[in-house]
C-alpha cells in the first residue's frame, strides 16, 4: 500500500516548469489521505454504526463518540496529508493539510447528498434521519454541505500541525484524547467503581454527571493524563537510576510483574465495580482459561485448531449429565448417583482429554491451511452429533439439559456470577501455571520444534504422535474445565451453544493477544470478550470490530498486542 | 563388524525410484564419503539411514542391529543424528533452545551439560549467541548451529548433508576442519559433499552415486587420483 502515498522529492518537482501538474502531483498525497479517511468515514456511516456511536456520550452535551470518530478521521487526514521527505516549511504543510481535509469533508458531503435521492432512502436503512442530523449540524443540505468541507479543511490543517510536534508532545496529545475518549465510553463501569467509596465519590461527581463527562472532568481527564503519560519515561528513568537493583529485578521479570498486575487487576475489580462487570469478567475469565489451552495447540506447537468447540461441548455435557436434577441426567436411568461438581469436573476433563486425543488422530498427518479445515470439519461432527436423533435418547437433542445445579463450597451455593467469576479466574491462573512452566519445559520446546519444522524435530528424536496428541489432550483439557464452568453457570447445556463462532472467538482472541504469549492470553480476552459485554449497543458490529481490530493489529503489531519478546528482540524483517 | 551397513536399498518416492540397489559400509572412526551430482539421490541415502524416509527394500544395519523400519526418534536415540541439508535450524527458537533440541532424546542432564559446554568449547561463536533468535544468526553461524545441535546427542555416528553448501571459502575450510576435529574426539562421520575435492582429502572411505546407484568405490585417496572422479567432479584441476 505504501508506494502509493510516497510523493516525489520537491526538489525534482521544482525542476520541471509546467505548474499545473506540479501542483497536482503534489496533492496526490493529501488528496489520497483525504480520500481514504472519508471513505472510512462513510463506511462507518453507512453500516449504521456512526449513528450508534452518536447514541454514547463522551462529554455531555459536547461531543459523542461518534462525532469524535469523525473529528479524529479528519486530523487523520491532516497528519497523513505529509510525507516523511517534506520539508519543514510550514505553508506548503497547511496546504496540504487544508487539501486532505476538505477532500475528506467533500466525500462527507457527498454522503449528505445521498439523503436528497429518494429511492437510496427507502433501499438502504442506515440513510436515517439521525445521521442525516449528524451530518447536517441541523442545517439545510447546501449550507451543510458547505460547512463539511470548510470544516473538514480546518480539520485537515489541525492535523497537519499536529504531524509537525515534537515526539513527546504528539505522544501526550495522543494520551490525553485516548484518556477522554476511553473514559467517556466507559462512563458507566467508571461511575459505578467511583460511587462505592465515599472520597471516589466526589472525584466521580466532579468528572461526571450521570450521562457523560462534564466538560470540566474531560479537561481534567486530559490533562492529567497528559502529565502522567509525558512524565512516565522521566520516572522510569529516574527510577532506574536511582534503585538500579530494583529496577534491573523489575525489568528483568517484566512478564511475570505484568501478569501478576494484570491478575490483581481482574480479582479485585468485581469486588469494586459490582454484579454486572462481575459476570462480564466472568466471561473474561472463561474465555480467557479457552484461550489458555488453545494457546498450547495453536501457540505452542503450532497445530491450527477451528474445531476447538468441540472439547467445551464435551466438558458442558459431561457434567450436566453427571450433576443434573433432570429426568435426562444419567442419574435418573442408570444406578450412577448424581454427582456434585466437584467430583463431575475431573471426569468431565478427563473424557475431553479422551475426545482431544482421538480428534488429534485422525489429523495428525495433516499441516497447516488443511488441518484448519479439517479441525472445522471435526467440530461441526461434535454438534452435529449432540443434536443427532440417534444421540438424542442421551443427550436429550436440542431441548439440551436443565437444572444443572452450582457448585457448593460447604453449605454455600457459588450462585452469584462474582463467586463464579472468583471459581474460574483460579482455574485460569491453574492454566496460565501450567502453560507457563510448559513453555520451557522439555515438552514446549518439542513443541517450538514441531511448531517451526515438523521433519527436524522429528530426526531429532521428538516422537510427533506423542507430542501432538499431548498438545490436543492438554488443549482439551482446559476448554473441558471452561465446559463445565459455563454449564453450571447457566445451569442448563443447549447445542447451539456449541457452534463454530466459540471456536473462532478464541482464535481471534489469541491472535489478538499474540499468538503464543500467556499475558497476551488475558488481553486478548479483555478485549474481544470484556469490551464488546460493556460496549452492548455495539453488538451486532461486533464482527466488524473483530476485524478491524484483527487488520489494525496486523499492521501495527503483526506479531500481536501482547508479543512474546524472543529474548534477542531482533527478528527477521525487522518486525516490532 | 562394520558401524554401518546399508545393504542393497531402494528408496521410492511415489512410484518414482530415487536410489537402487544402494550399499555402503561405514567403519568406526572414519570419515566416509558420498559424492555425486545433483539429483544423484544423496540426501535421500541419508535421509533413509536416519528413518525420515521408508525404505522400499534392502536393509540399514547399525552396530549389527537391524534400524530400517524404526521411527527416527527411536533410530536418534541408538546414536545417529543427522546435519540435514541446508542446515534446517529452529529459526524462531533462540541458539540455546536449538542446542537444548538436540539432546532432546537424552535424559542425562549433567553429561548433557558437559556435552552442551564441549560443543561451546568447538564452536566459541555460538557461545556469544546463546540468547539470539537462531533466524538472525548469519548462513556459517547456522551451519556451526546445525553441527553442535546434532553433536549434543552425543551420536555415535553423524551423517552431514552438504556443510559447506553457501559459504565462503575461507568458511569452508573452517568447517572441513571442525568435521575433522569431531571426527578426533571419535564420532564417526558420513558426509555428503559438492564440494568433492575437499571430501575426498579427507575421507577415509568414498562412494560415488551416480543416479540413484553406487557407480565408485575407494579410499579417499583413489578417488582422488581417479580419472573418472576427476573428469566429473574435480574439473581440470
Ligand atoms: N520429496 C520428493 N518427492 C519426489 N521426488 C523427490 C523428493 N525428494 C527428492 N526427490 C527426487 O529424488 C532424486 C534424488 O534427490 P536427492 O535430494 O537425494 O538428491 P541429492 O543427491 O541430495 O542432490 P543435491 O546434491 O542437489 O542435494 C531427485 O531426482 C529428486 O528430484
Ligand atoms: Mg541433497
Amino acid at each position: 500500500m505504501l508506494h502509493m502515498w510516497e510523493m516525489p522529492e520537491p526538489r525534482q518537482l521544482a525542476e520541471r516548469n509546467n505548474t499545473i501538474p506540479v501542483i497536482l502531483q503534489a496533492m496526490a498525497r493529501p488528496m489520497l489521505a483525504g480520500l481514504a479517511c472519508g471513505l472510512a468515514g462513510l463506511y462507518a456511516a453507512f453500516v449504521g454504526i456512526l449513528v450508534l456511536m452518536h447514541g454514547r456520550v463522551i462529554i455531555v452535551d459536547v461531543l459523542t463518540l461518534g462525532q469524535c470518530v469523525l473529528l479524529l478521521l479528519g486530523l487523520a487526514a491532516g497528519a497523513k496529508s505529509r510525507t516523511a521527505t517534506a520539508t519543514r516549511a510550514i505553508l506548503p504543510d497547511l496546504a496540504r493539510g487544508a487539501v486532505a481535509g476538505s477532500v475528506y469533508g467533500a466525500a462527507l458531503a457527498c454522503g449528505l447528498a445521498l439523503f436528497q435521492i429518494a429511492f437510496l432512502r427507502t433501499v438502504l436503512v442506515s440513510l436515517s434521519p439521525e445521521l442525516r442530523r449528524m451530518l447536517s449540524f441541523g442545517l439545510e443540505s447546501g449550507p451543510a454541505m458547505v460547512t463539511l468541507v470548510v470544516a473538514g479543511g480546518a480539520l485537515g490543517v489541525a492535523g497537519s500541525l499536529w504531524s509537525r510536534l515534537g515526539g513527546e508532545q504528539r505522544r501526550a496529545t495522543l494520551t490525553a484524547a485516548t484518556a477522554v475518549i476511553v473514559a467517556g465510553t466507559l462512563q458507566q463501569l467508571l461511575q459505578t467503581v467511583l460511587q462505592r467509596f465515599s472520597f471516589t465519590k466526589a472525584i466521580g461527581d466532579l468528572l461526571f454527571s450521570w450521562a457523560g463527562l462534564k466538560w470540566q472532568g474531560a479537561l481534567l481527564v486530559g490533562a492529567v493524563a497528559a502529565v502522567v503519560g509525558s512524565l512516565w519515561p522521566i520516572a522510569k528513568r529516574e527510577f532506574g537510576a536511582r534503585q538500579p537493583t530494583l529496577h534491573a529485578l523489575l525489568s528483568d521479570n517484566r512478564s511475570a510483574f505484568q501478569l501478576a498486575l494484570l491478575l490483581l487487576g481482574l480479582s479485585v475489580l468485581p469486588a469494586l465495580a459490582g454484579p454486572y462487570i462481575g459476570q462480564v469478567l466472568l466471561m473474561v475469565a472463561l474465555y480467557t482459561l479457552m484461550g489458555m489451552g488453545l494457546n498450547i495447540e495453536v501457540g505452542l506447537a503450532g497445530l491450527l485448531d477451528l474445531g476447538f468447540v468441540a472439547f467445551f461441548a464435551v466438558g458442558a455435557y459431561a457434567t450436566a449429565l453427571l450433576t443434573a436434577d433432570s429426568s435426562v441426567a444419567l442419574s435418573a436411568y442408570t444406578s450412577i448417583p448424581a454427582l456434585s461438581f466437584w467430583l463431575a469436573v475431573p471426569i468431565a476433563v478427563a473424557l475431553s482429554v479422551i475426545v482431544g486425543v482421538l480428534f488429534g488422530l485422525p489429523v495428525l498427518g495433516v499441516r497447516g491451511d488443511y488441518l484448519a479445515v479439517a479441525t472445522l470439519g471435526l467440530g461441526e461432527i461434535v454438534r452435529v452429533i449432540v443434536l443427532s436423533d440417534f444421540a438424542a435418547p442421551i443427550l436429550n437433542g436440542a431441548q439440551g439439559i436443565l437444572q444443572v445445579p452450582r457448585p457448593f463450597v460447604g453449605s454455600v451455593e457459588l450462585s452469584s456470577p462474582v463467586s463464579l467469576f472468583y471459581l474460574t479466574l483460579v482455574c485460569s491462573m491453574f492454566a496460565a501455571f501450567v502453560a507457563w512452566r510448559l513453555q520451557a519445559s522439555r515438552l514446549g520446546r518439542a513443541w517450538m520444534a514441531l511448531r517451526d519444522d515438523e521433519e527436524v524435530a522429528q530426526a531429532l528424536g521428538v516422537n510427533l504422535v506423542k507430542a501432538k496428541l499431548l498438545a490436543y489432550g492438554l488443549g482439551a483439557a482446559f476448554a473441558g474445565l471452561a465446559g463445565a464452568i459455563f454449564a453450571t453457570m447457566l445451569t442448563s447445556v443447549y447445542p447451539n451453544s456449541f457452534n463454530l463462532l466459540l471456536s473462532i472467538n478464541v482464535l481471534a482472541l489469541i491472535v489478538i493477544g499474540g499468538i503464543g504469549s500467556i499475558e497476551g492470553v488475558i488481553v486478548g480476552a479483555i478485549l474481544l470478550v470484556g469490551l464488546p459485554e460493556l460496549l452492548r449497543e455495539f453488538g451486532e458490529y461486533r464482527f466488524l470490530f473483530y476485524g478491524a481490530a484483527l487488520i489494525a493489529i496486523m499492521i501495527m503489531r503483526p506479531r500481536g498486542l501482547w508479543s512474546t519478546s524472543r529474548p534477542s528482540g531482533a527478528m527477521p524483517g525487522g518486525l516490532r | 563388524m562394520s558401524l554401518l551397513e546399508v545393504v542393497d536399498v531402494d528408496v521410492l518416492y511415489g512410484n518414482v525410484r530415487a536410489i537402487q540397489g544402494v550399499s555402503l559400509c561405514v567403519e568406526a572412526g572414519q570419515i566416509v564419503t558420498l559424492i555425486g551430482a545433483n539429483g544423484a539421490g544423496k540426501s535421500t541415502t541419508l535421509n533413509a539411514i536416519s528413518g525420515v524416509l521408508p525404505i522400499s527394500r534392502g536393509a540399514i544395519r547399525f552396530k549389527g542391529q537391524l534400524i530400517s523400519g524404526l521411527a527416527s526418534h527411536g533410530i536418534v536415540r541408538l546414536g545417529i543424528s543427522q546435519v540435514p541439508e541446508g542446515r534446517r535450524i529452529f529459526g524462531k527458537l533462540t541458539v540455546s533452545e536449538n542446542i537444548s533440541l538436540g539432546s532432546f532424546v537424552r535424559n542425562d542432564w549433567h553429561e548433557i551439560q558437559q556435552d552442551r559446554e564441549r560443543v561451546l568449547e568447538l564452536f566459541p561463536r555460538l557461545r556469544e549467541r546463546l540468547r539470539q533468535t537462531a533466524g538472525t544468526l548469519s548462513g556459517g553461524e547456522q551451519q556451526m548451529l546445525a553441527m553442535a545441535r546434532a553433536l549434543v546427542a552425543r551420536p555415535a555416528l553423524i551423517l552431514l548433508d552438504e556443510p559447506s553448501m553457501g559459504l565462503a571459502p575461507m568458511l569452508v575450510e573452517q568447517v572441513f576442519e571442525i568435521i575433522k576435529e569431531i571426527n578426533r574426539q571419535g564420532v564417526t562421520i558420513l558426509l555428503v559433499e559438492q564440494n568433492a575435492f575437499a571430501a575426498l582429502e579427507i575421507a577415509d572411505q568414498a562412494y560415488v552415486l551416480a543416479s540413484g546407484a553406487i557407480s565408485l568405490t575407494g579410499s579417499g585417496a583413489e578417488l582422488l587420483r581417479h580419472e573418472q572422479v576427476i573428469s566429473a567432479y574435480l574439473g581440470e584441476g
